[in-house]
């Protein structure tokens, strides 16, 4: 992998709190490796801006591993970026060229109140696992761990709707706001598994019902969520999430 | 001597007992009960969750935006649980002595064996949970193996265990958030504790959004707040992980036991530049497959590919015929030191040995064209077939190896080099996860009880479950029985306010400062002077320099760091100068208990205590002790000391040969 250094321009979303008007500032970077990633070119850009008597730029990140799902960043258009399946964390400056324009902004949702610059409160997710994302267990009720055996097959249709990190890029895509690829995938997640069988109606109705009331918009099938998601949730989720619904909703009693 | 408070008896019935004498709470007086509980990684949220299932009055704070974030979530190789689902000879003294070996004698027997017994019930509840585990095609749960151990004991979500379990707690603590047992307070950080006639009643929180500082009271105190990683500025630790809630405690009386622990773990992607600002594990679980080398002849600088086979120094398989590969973490970390250290590094760095897939390709490929029926099948065929198996095992650790390289790992093999990642030392705690200071607990991480001098692979997320779900819950009530007729204390009391005094002085002092130098800044030289002289190995003179580069980079940091934005407002850099304000204090300290442990065990090495061969020298006869330091005074600190008694096991030198 050949390595190279360049020179950038940043149009960074700058909001000093939620009550106040935002707007676009320019800085340029120089001297950024390709090998550094894309929160590091930022950290360049906040040291540069502290020695300068400036505010530096406040974002969301903590694991810098593509796990813990905090960063957030809107760049040139789309959530987390150029490349497919990852987070703004991991994706790194090879992915740019010398004297580029890069567009940074914060995820933009009635549901995530800007806090400041580009970081903004996600609290309406915790709400919505509030509302029935989970399995009412308590500590010490479980039987032994291979007494309830679960296909392969199902078993990993799960994990891979449970990989969701909750960073609400599908969110940040979706030209209605709408939070469906989240919560759908917290429903397969559960649903796909016997343990989730109990409260499988009450869980996706108050689910439901809670994502409405957070603000989030209705999901028109474009798909866009599932192309921006860095843990590739599928789509066919929204699908079982529907079934889900109207199940649930046609045996209410 | 510190009094550790183990239960009498003999060790396999130590724990059983405690449950059927330790003192009880009745459910109308646990509504009454107030408990504060500081960070929400496993330890935290499953402390939570369970707590708050029993009624109990919880607060739980964090830093992050959401309890769901914290740097549990980014363990990936897997969860140990002495459950012998594969019929391989394991038991819950197996895991116990393996536990207590792999620490190299230096962790508490009557612990680490209730931490054995306890872990097949984590399993269980995580399953319950609904925790997605990897399982077989007869459906029933799949295990692997780790370092350390002989045999597969390790229970995995693909590589991504330490989140599903964390989402499994999490799950179960926003329940308790929406039945009202548990009031989260998510972008808080604790800043002080409140002390009241000795005991713990309190914290000091900054909301970090308005920066405004807030009092909350609690009838006891959890601190489950992670591991000190980042004083070394290079981590796989999150960026925000810090050891503030546990200095504080320390500077209020907690002793802190072994700082000097440290792991360095063997399997991380090599630092790139200056520009760095954190490591990323590949996790050990690539060991079980993966082939570790570096060329025979030095400074080789041909590609890997390039070299043949009889030219490749597959080291840890030479020295370690036993475990091969899968050695422990600090004795597979100094041995690729030693290697790079004598000039066979491999990359542009010359820090980094090769991780290397192909003949694991090759052997799955082989096997699945059996399975299939493919007797015929073509090297190629068989090449994409291993590829495939190995993209089911380790997918995500593979393609995130390509994300931050651009090298295919499937292709080409990996460059690793030892990274600092998990930290043994903590908060000392007796049986009961009480500290020195009454009602104030450690769990998980924080505190240093379960994995002696170095922590086997897949036994971080067991300790941190059990301690939560499994431990406080009776520990705790012990202490709260004799709480009942404590009244929840009005936060005007004095002590509050001095608290909030304290905390707010200090704030002001560093704004006040306005420097030249940034935080991060000084955080890197901290970083550096703790890699250099308290790493992977250390000496007198070293760690003597050391504290005493430590202590002029305080006092410029109190001088001359440069603090921008101001207190009431979200401000992630005066957030990140109180967390490097207090690594710095604890850096020294992690030298001077580096000094004084003048011999070699698990991730501490003196290199003035070695065997001929270079492996790690214990010292039994001076140093079979927890060393827990109280705090006296800037600069001072008193050693206390623990004796480690084995009855059941017999110390030996360790042996992986």
């Amino acid at each position: 992998m050949e390595h190279y250094h360049m020179n950038l321009n940043l149009k960074v979303w700058r909001q000093k709190n939620n009550a106040s008007k935002g707007e676009f500032k320019l800085y340029r970077v120089e001297n950024i490796s390709s090998e550094m990633s894309f929160l590091e070119m930022f950290d360049v850009l906040n040291e540069q801006l502290i020695r300068d008597g400036e505010d530096p730029v406040t974002f969301d990140h903590d694991c810098r591993e593509g796990i813990c799902g905090a960063c957030s960043m809107y760049i040139n258009g789309k959530p987390h970026g150029p490349w497919q399946a990852n987070t703004t964390c991991q994706l790194h400056m090879r992915a740019f060229k010398d004297g580029d324009t890069i567009v940074v902004e914060p995820w933009r949702a009635n549901a995530f109140p800007v806090i400041k610059d580009l970081m903004v409160d996600r609290s309406a997710f915790d709400r919505i696992i509030q509302a029935g994302g989970y399995i009412s267990v308590n500590t010490g009720n479980a039987v032994d761990g291979n007494a309830l055996p679960i296909e392969k097959d199902k078993a990993d249709s799960s994990f891979a709707a449970a990989m969701c990190i909750g960073c609400g890029a599908c969110v940040a895509a979706c030209k209605n706001s709408s939070a469906m690829l989240f919560l759908s995938a917290k429903v397969s997640h559960l649903a796909l598994l016997p343990q989730g069988a109990p409260e499988r109606k009450s869980r996706v109705m108050n689910m439901v019902a809670q994502m409405d009331k957070e603000g989030f918009g209705a999901c028109t099938n474009t798909g866009a969520c599932e192309a921006t998601c860095p843990k590739e949730i599928s789509i066919s989720n929204i699908a079982r999430l529907n079934q889900e619904y109207l199940m649930a909703s046609l045996t209410a009693e | 001597m510190l009094n550790a408070k183990i239960p009498a008896g003999p060790l396999e019935s130590k724990w059983t007992d405690y449950k059927g004498h330790c003192k009880l709470v009745n459910p109308a007086n646990k509504r009454k009960l107030e408990v504060i509980i500081v960070g929400t990684g496993l330890a935290g949220a499953s402390a939570a969750a369970s707590l708050g299932e029993l009624g109990y009055k919880v607060k739980a704070f964090c830093f992050q935006d959401s309890p769901r974030r914290a740097h549990s979530i980014a363990a990936q190789g897997g969860i140990n649980a002495a459950k012998n689902y594969q019929n391989d000879g394991d038991s819950v003294f197996r895991l116990f002595y393996d536990t207590i070996k792999g620490g190299d004698y230096r962790a508490r027997e009557a612990n680490v064996h209730r931490l054995a017994e306890v872990s097949a019930n984590i399993i269980d509840q995580c399953v319950a949970q609904g925790v997605p585990f990897a399982r077989e095609y007869g459906g029933l749960l799949s295990n692997r193996s780790f370092g350390g151990t002989q045999v597969q004991r390790t229970f995995y979500a693909a590589g991504q265990t330490g989140q599903q379990l964390l989402i499994g707690a999490y799950q179960a603590l926003e329940r308790q958030v929406a039945l009202g047992n548990v009031k989260m307070y998510s972008r808080h950080e604790m800043l002080e504790i409140v002390k009241i006639d000795g005991k713990a009643r309190g914290i000091i929180a900054r909301d970090l959004v308005s920066g405004k500082l807030e009092r909350h009271f609690g009838h006891a105190v959890l601190l489950c707040s992670g591991g000190y990683g980042n004083v070394f500025y290079l981590s796989t630790n999150a960026m925000g992980s810090n050891v503030t809630a546990a200095w504080k405690a320390h500077k209020q009386g907690a002793l802190f036991g072994n700082p000097c622990f440290t792991q360095i773990h063997p399997t991380c992607i090599p630092v790139s530049g200056d520009h760095q600002s954190k490591l990323t594990l590949m996790s050990e679980s690539l060991r079980n497959d993966g082939r570790i080398w570096v060329p025979k002849k030095q400074n080789d600088t041909r590609k890997a590919t390039d070299i043949p086979e009889d030219e490749r120094d597959y080291y840890l398989e030479r020295r370690y015929p036993a475990f091969g590969n899968l050695v422990p973490r600090d004795v597979a970390s100094r041995a690729a030191k030693e290697r790079c250290d004598a000039g066979y590094g491999v990359g542009s760095s010359k820090q980094a040995v090769y991780l290397d897939y192909a003949s694991a390709i090759e052997r799955y490929g082989r096997t699945e064209a059996n399975k299939q029926g493919k007797n015929n099948a073509s090297m190629d065929e068989i090449i994409a077939m291993g590829k495939e198996v190995v993209k089911e095992k380790y997918g995500n650790l593979f393609d995130m190896y390509e994300k931050i390289t651009g090298e295919n790992p499937y292709e080409v093999p990996m460059r690793i080099y030892p990274a600092v990642h998990y930290t043994m030392g903590g908060l000392w705690v007796d049986y009961e996860l009480q500290t020195t200071v009454p009602g104030l607990y450690a769990l998980g991480e924080a505190n240093f009880s379960d994995h002696g001098a170095n922590r086997l692979g897949a036994s971080a997320l067991m300790q941190g479950l059990a301690d939560g779900y499994f431990v406080i819950p009776y520990t705790i009530g012990n202490y709260l029985a004799d709480e009942i007729y404590s009244q929840a204390i009005a936060t005007d009391h004095p002590a509050f306010a001095e608290a909030e005094k304290s905390v707010n002085d200090r704030i002001h002092q560093l704004m006040n400062i306005k420097g030249k130098q940034t935080v991060e800044s000084f955080h890197k030289r901290l970083g550096k002077i703790m890699w250099d002289k308290c790493g992977m190995a250390r000496n007198e003179q070293g760690l003597k320099q050391a504290i005493a580069e430590i202590q002029a980079l305080k006092k410029e940091f109190w001088s001359d760091v440069r603090i921008p934005g101001e207190i009431e407002q979200m401000n992630p850099e005066l957030d990140k100068a109180n967390r490097v304000a207090d690594f710095i204090e604890l850096g020294e300290l992690m030298c001077i208990d580096a000094l004084n442990r003048n011999e070699s065990c698990g991730g501490h090495f003196r290199e003035e205590s070695q065997t001929e061969e270079g492996e790690a020298l214990r010292d039994d006869a001076n140093y079979m002790y927890v060393a827990a330091w109280e705090f006296k005074g800037e600069h001072e600190w008193e050693l206390h000391k623990e004796a480690l008694n084995y009855d059941v096991i017999k110390p030996s030198q360790r042996n992986y040969k």
